[in-house]
């Protein structure tokens, strides 16, 4: 009996308990530790063909390698822009669109219907058309991008815009605000950090779109390295491309997140 | 007799409902409110009280009836019906000053101009101190004076507020109520507040429009003279008041027979 009482104050898995910093960073750390370790075991051991799967010190050489070397920063670099250049076309059309659906049920009642239609075809099924339409220049690539991310992030706004309170709306009004006012000086500002967080969440899409748009049809980029890299069996390479895509959009989220403490210091929590 | 400010006129109320029904809220109810007093709309829940008070503000469009402020019929809402919520309405990304300054700068009014008046109204609610915080690092009870500084700066005709402190704690709430008095002295605005609290109502009131339930109708307008004519900032003096617990008990069988109506 003494023994159930005490794995209960000092067990593992406590339900809602929160745990220490350094528990987390231990544990952060752990999982990673197991999975390289499986990665290198599963190489030294040859449970895997290294042909297949080379071991991860092998991955992190070449990486290095293909930047000192095969100029794979130039790779980089368009696949970055191809990401940027049109992630800012789908927010500047995202942005005032959506926010005008949240704001006036008219625009809603118009573009609504049409937007989540969208939402269900699958972007890349545009692809061959797409080339078709743009040839084999940036163009069907942004495009492509722009469609699987555009109808998500309207959806996205014009949802946070309608969950701006009735009463700030309302104390708008009373205070003598127009509809434009009401509209860019209250509601614009209400749900502009949830604006942020829609746009972090969707460009992780948008580097989906990308890497299908460069293994499918591009002969530049992190994507058409990886595509060159299958023909010669370089694995190595393939999984350097992986790493670097994951990297780069681990730096894009904290970036984001630095942005949005940094315009919303109104949302800190105070120390 | 002070000068009329707003004349509410045979007015009704109903919402559509599913069906083809309709529900009314509110029917035929009159009554006025003079230039410069404290009006409170008093009744159970169903009385219309906060449909009335959102007519008026602009926010709902009446079925029948008429509301009229200086003479004038009411159009959508105006900065002349400024509007309290119970609700948190603080705008969170600007400093406690912005917040009070901001329906003066939508109105035009001269950047300092604006200053001086934001910095009057946030001393006469108690938060100089703050005047440049974030709303969201303040209580609820401070949150609340913010606005009601906010709207005040504003120069409304008519403050409106919708049970503006039912979301307090009974302590600040009490605060609250002898900071409306501070206002009503120091502003000499008209106010117009939805409660269903008997001893606010009691403590605070020029005039009480007692409303009846489902469908509210004016049931009776009670007036109470038992106070002095300058206001008494202290609760426990009205309390104590000769004539106050007789009204209370008065308003309590009102409101139980209203419950026991239904």
């Amino acid at each position: 009996m003494a023994q159930v009482s005490d794995t209960r104050k000092t067990g593992l898995l406590r339900v809602r308990v929160p745990v220490s910093q350094w528990q987390s960073i231990l544990s952060a750390i752990g999982i990673w530790v197991v999975f390289f370790g499986i990665w290198v075991l599963a190489t030294q051991l040859a449970w895997v063909n290294a042909i297949l799967v080379p071991p991860p010190g092998q991955v992190v050489q070449t990486m290095f390698r293909l930047f000192a070397e095969q100029n794979f920063a130039s790779d980089v670099l368009v696949s970055v822009l191809r990401v940027v250049v049109s992630f800012a076309m789908v927010c500047a059309v995202a942005v005032p669109l959506g926010l005008a659906m949240g704001a006036f049920p008219a625009i809603d009642a118009v573009l609504s219907p049409f937007v989540a239609a969208w939402r269900y075809l699958p972007a890349p099924s545009f692809i061959p058309i797409l080339l078709m339409w743009f040839g084999t220049g940036e163009a069907p690539k942004l495009a492509l991008l722009f469609l699987g991310v555009i109808f998500f992030l309207i959806t996205l706004i014009a949802d946070h815009t309608k969950e701006v309170r009735k009463e700030l709306i309302e104390t708008a009004l009373t205070l003598g605000a127009s509809q434009g006012v009401t509209v860019f000086r209250v509601m614009l500002p209400a749900v502009l950090p949830n604006i942020l967080i829609a746009m972090r969440q969707m460009l992780a899409m948008a580097w989906t779109y990308l890497v299908i748009a460069e293994i499918v049809a591009s002969t530049t980029g992190i994507g058409a390295m990886m595509m060159r890299a299958r023909r010669f069996l370089h694995t190595d390479e393939i999984l350097a491309g992986i790493i670097v895509i994951g990297a780069l959009g681990l730096l894009f989220d904290m970036a984001f997140a630095a942005l949005h403490r940094r315009l919303f210091p109104y949302l800190q929590e105070v120390r | 007799m002070a000068e009329v400010l707003l004349r509410i006129e045979q007015l009704s109320k109903a919402f559509p409902l599913a069906g083809g029904k309709s529900l009314t809220a509110v029917e035929n109810v009159s009554f006025t409110v003079e230039k410069g007093s404290i009006c409170i709309l008093l009744g159970p829940s169903g009385s219309g009280k906060s449909t009335i008070l959102r007519i008026i503000a602009g926010l709902e469009t009446q079925t029948a009836g008429t509301v009229r402020l200086k003479d004038k019929p009411i159009r959508g809402p105006g900065q002349d019906r400024g509007m309290v919520f119970q609700a948190y309405t603080s705008f969170d990304w600007m400093s406690v000053g912005k917040n009070v300054e901001f329906g003066m700068r939508i109105n035009g009014i001269p950047a300092a101009e604006r200053r001086e008046r934001a910095a009057h109204f946030v001393n006469l609610v108690g938060l100089s101190k703050f005047i440049d915080t974030y709303p969201s690092r303040l209580s609820g009870g401070m949150r609340q004076r913010v606005a009601i500084a906010r709207t005040l700066a504003n120069a409304p005709e008519v403050l409106l507020m919708d049970e503006p402190f039912g979301a307090l704690d009974a302590e600040t709430r009490w605060q609250m109520q002898e900071l409306m008095i501070d206002v009503a002295r120091a502003s000499g605005t008209t106010i117009i507040m939805v409660t269903h609290d008997i001893e606010e109502a009691i403590f605070l009131a020029d005039k009480i429009v007692f409303l009846s339930s489902h469908p509210g109708r004016l049931r009776e307008v009670i007036i109470p003279d038992f106070k002095p004519a300058t206001r008494i900032k202290a609760k426990e003096q009205v309390l104590e008041l000769p004539g106050y617990g007789a009204m209370e008990r008065k308003i309590m069988g009102m409101m139980r027979e209203e419950g026991e109506r239904v």
